[in-house]
């Protein structure tokens, strides 16, 4: 069970004209499971979630979704998928129930079988008090459940969601995770792209692009350990002491967060000792650094460094 | 098919919705058959007229009144010298001067030649062609039955006896009725299309559409659907206005008619769809849209005859479908032609249509990933 692919894609990669969008992504996505594709603007999430999706030919590469190629067979894995956009794609002028039941034909429901299924999804998203509203009307927490629903009003086995939460309050946010792990646990596999990293430690795992190419896959937890970091804070405004640890070859960033100062390093060093010893030099006494948890940002941003290192 | 009537269904369902679209739709026929039915005449009458009267004699100032009693012309007073009539033109007080010379009806009365001069305003040609040819008959008309009088013949050697055919009244509404039906379905039917897409587009809809299992064909013929629809409507109601309110009836078959229409309601679709390509927003799809309504108004044939264009301009208008459904339109209603009359219209709408038809669907195809 575990081991059944829904998407698997071997250096998939996609030009437009001279410039190169996605380079080389090699994905295998299993059945049930949360998949984040996490990067910067620009690095080819939506380029390669189209590419999955049957809407662009990839240049190079291969690969599989819900068990057909999609380079060959782009229409079968249509009827396949659920896909939502970061922008809801509601008719506006429509009411919600109106959005559902076009989607529902547009997905080849009819008659009964469409009405059933419908007034099944209004039902179950709690969109009874709603169904009559105008789309445009709701708010963006709202468009956001029912663009879900109307991409999950086919059943389909596998659903893609294009930064699905920009624009939404932080309540919706979290209440729309929710709805996504539900999602999953009946099966069904979710794909979704964001930039926001709280949102990317919700995911079962991840997959970090940045500039066409993926740089780690894994669990949270996994990509976090594999980058081997440690992290400490400390209460600190002094300039000196910034600029000494950013001078620090053995720091790998230095960043300050309100007035606090973040530092990264690699596991061989102690942040809070290279904090110590800074404040030391600059005459300064003020609290003790305390060593915290590295984050996915911490993570993300040593690698991209790394990257445009070796680049 | 049922992904097609989702989307016809979704689209009449919007329509419904945007009610200033509806209105417009409905107004602009009405609105249009009042103001080109009441407001244009191309026959131009009561053209202001000054006399130069050098003679001062009954038979010259009969002369005026014969020319005013055409109908063409309307006396507004005398002057007494050239310098006054030139004023008089230069004002823009009179279009139109009658000199009368010296010893007119002397002359006459002596079996003499006189002749008459007649100055125009050339600024406004087609209002004082109407003024020269009304005063050439008159004279035409009077100098042959001075001469008959003369000779003591009985009748003139040659007469033209002409007849009009199909509108004897001339009436102008009869030639401007069944035109309108191509203005407005024209007008209506790229601007809607093309607006209908851009929004789609526009607000991100598109995409959505895209990544269902719909065929791109589905999509347009679902898209478009609801707009035949509108565009018979529209045609019915031109139709009935103009028989009711200016008694332009249709006499060929209107069977006939309403099949041959499809074909030009389907070009202009295309082209609507076409633009749609093109544009990126809704206000640019409307722009291009009104772009093209322009040419179409005044080479179509519409409004201004195509025989006295210049070449280039005859053929211009030779690829709008709307030079075309015009001649068909107005052969049915007003001639009562049958599909054999028309054939040669018909095959150049055919190729044009197949034209925008490929056209518009490989741009479609190519626009839409």
């Amino acid at each position: 069970m575990a081991a059944e692919l829904v998407v698997e894609t071997q250096g998939l990669g996609r030009t437009f004209g001279q410039l190169v969008a996605v380079r080389d992504v090699s994905l295998s996505v299993r059945r049930g499971e949360i998949f984040g594709i996490l990067g910067p603007n620009g690095a080819g999430k939506s380029t390669t979630i189209r590419m999955l999706c049957g809407l662009l030919t990839p240049s190079s590469g291969r690969g599989s979704v819900a068990g057909f190629d999609i380079a060959t067979e782009p229409e079968r894995i249509k009827t396949r998928i659920g896909y939502m956009t970061q922008r809801f794609s509601l008719y506006e002028d429509l009411t919600v129930r109106e959005n559902l039941l076009f989607y529902a034909g547009l997905y080849g429901l009819s008659g009964a079988r469409r009405r059933a299924r419908v007034a099944e999804v209004i039902a179950r998203n709690g969109l009874v008090d709603r169904s009559e509203q105008l789309a445009g009307t709701l708010s963006g927490g709202w468009k956001q459940r029912v663009a879900l629903a109307c991409a999950m009003l086919h059943e389909p086995p596998l659903v893609f969601l294009d930064e699905p939460t920009a624009g939404v309050d932080p309540v919706s946010r979290r209440a729309f995770w929710e709805e996504i792990h539900r999602i999953a646990t009946e099966g069904t596999t979710v794909i979704v792209t964001t930039h926001y990293m709280d949102e990317a430690e919700r995911c079962h795992r991840l997959a970090f692009v940045f500039r066409g190419s993926v740089l780690d896959v894994g669990t949270p937890a996994e990509i976090m350990e594999r980058r081997g970091l440690r992290v400490a804070e400390v209460e600190c405004r002094e300039r000196a002491v910034l600029d000494s640890l950013r001078a620090d070859a053995r720091v790998e960033e230095v960043a300050p967060f309100g007035s606090r100062l973040r530092v990264t390093t690699r596991r061989e060093h102690d942040p809070a000792a290279l904090v110590r010893a800074a404040m030391a030099a600059a005459g300064l006494r003020g609290d003790d650094p305390l060593e915290v948890r590295a984050n996915l940002e911490d993570a993300f941003v040593s690698m991209v460094r790394d990257d445009a290192r070796g680049a | 098919m049922t992904r097609l009537l989702s989307i016809a269904w979704k689209e009449l369902l919007q329509l419904r919705r945007d009610r200033l679209t509806l209105a417009m739709m409905v107004m602009l026929p009405i609105l249009q058959i009042a103001l080109f039915g009441w407001a244009i005449d191309t026959d131009v009458r009561h053209i202001p007229t000054t006399v130069l009267d050098q003679d001062r004699t009954a038979a010259s100032r009969e002369l005026a009144r014969a020319l005013e009693a055409t109908g063409s012309c309307d006396l507004v007073g005398n002057v007494r010298d050239p310098a006054e009539l030139s004023a008089a033109l230069r004002s823009g007080r009179a279009k139109v001067g009658l000199v009368i010379p010296p010893r007119y009806a002397e002359r006459l009365s002596l079996g003499h030649s006189a002749t008459v001069q007649l100055v125009v305003d050339g600024s406004d040609p087609q209002s004082v062609a109407s003024a020269t040819s009304a005063a050439g008959g008159l004279i035409a008309q009077r100098a042959v039955a001075m001469m008959l009088a003369r000779t003591g013949a009985r009748e003139a050697p040659i007469s033209l006896e002409s007849t009009t055919w199909y509108n004897p009244d001339l009436r102008t509404a009869v030639n401007v009725v069944p035109g309108l039906v191509g203005v407005i379905l024209t007008m209506t039917m790229v601007m809607l299309t093309a607006m209908a897409v851009a929004r789609e587009r526009e607000r991100g809809t598109l995409e959505q559409l895209v990544v269902s299992p719909i065929r791109r064909w589905e999509l347009v013929v679902g898209k478009i659907l609801p707009f035949v629809v509108i565009g018979y409507v529209q045609m019915t109601l031109v139709l009935i206005a103009g028989r009711v309110i200016f008694d332009v009836p249709v006499v060929g078959s209107l069977p006939l008619l309403y099949a041959l229409a499809f074909g030009f309601i389907a070009a202009n679709l295309a082209l609507g769809l076409f633009f749609s390509t093109l544009a990126k927003t809704q206000q640019q799809a409307m722009q291009m849209s009104f772009f093209f309504i322009l040419p179409n108004i005044l080479l179509s044939g519409f409004m201004f005859p195509r025989e006295g264009m210049p070449k280039l301009a005859q053929w211009l208008s030779e690829i709008l479908p709307l030079t075309h459904f015009l001649k068909i339109i107005r052969g049915i209603a007003l001639r009562g032609a049958g599909f054999d009359d028309l054939r040669g219209e018909l095959l150049r709408l055919a190729v044009i249509l197949a034209a925008l038809v490929t056209l518009s669907s490989l741009r479609f195809r190519k626009n839409l990933a």
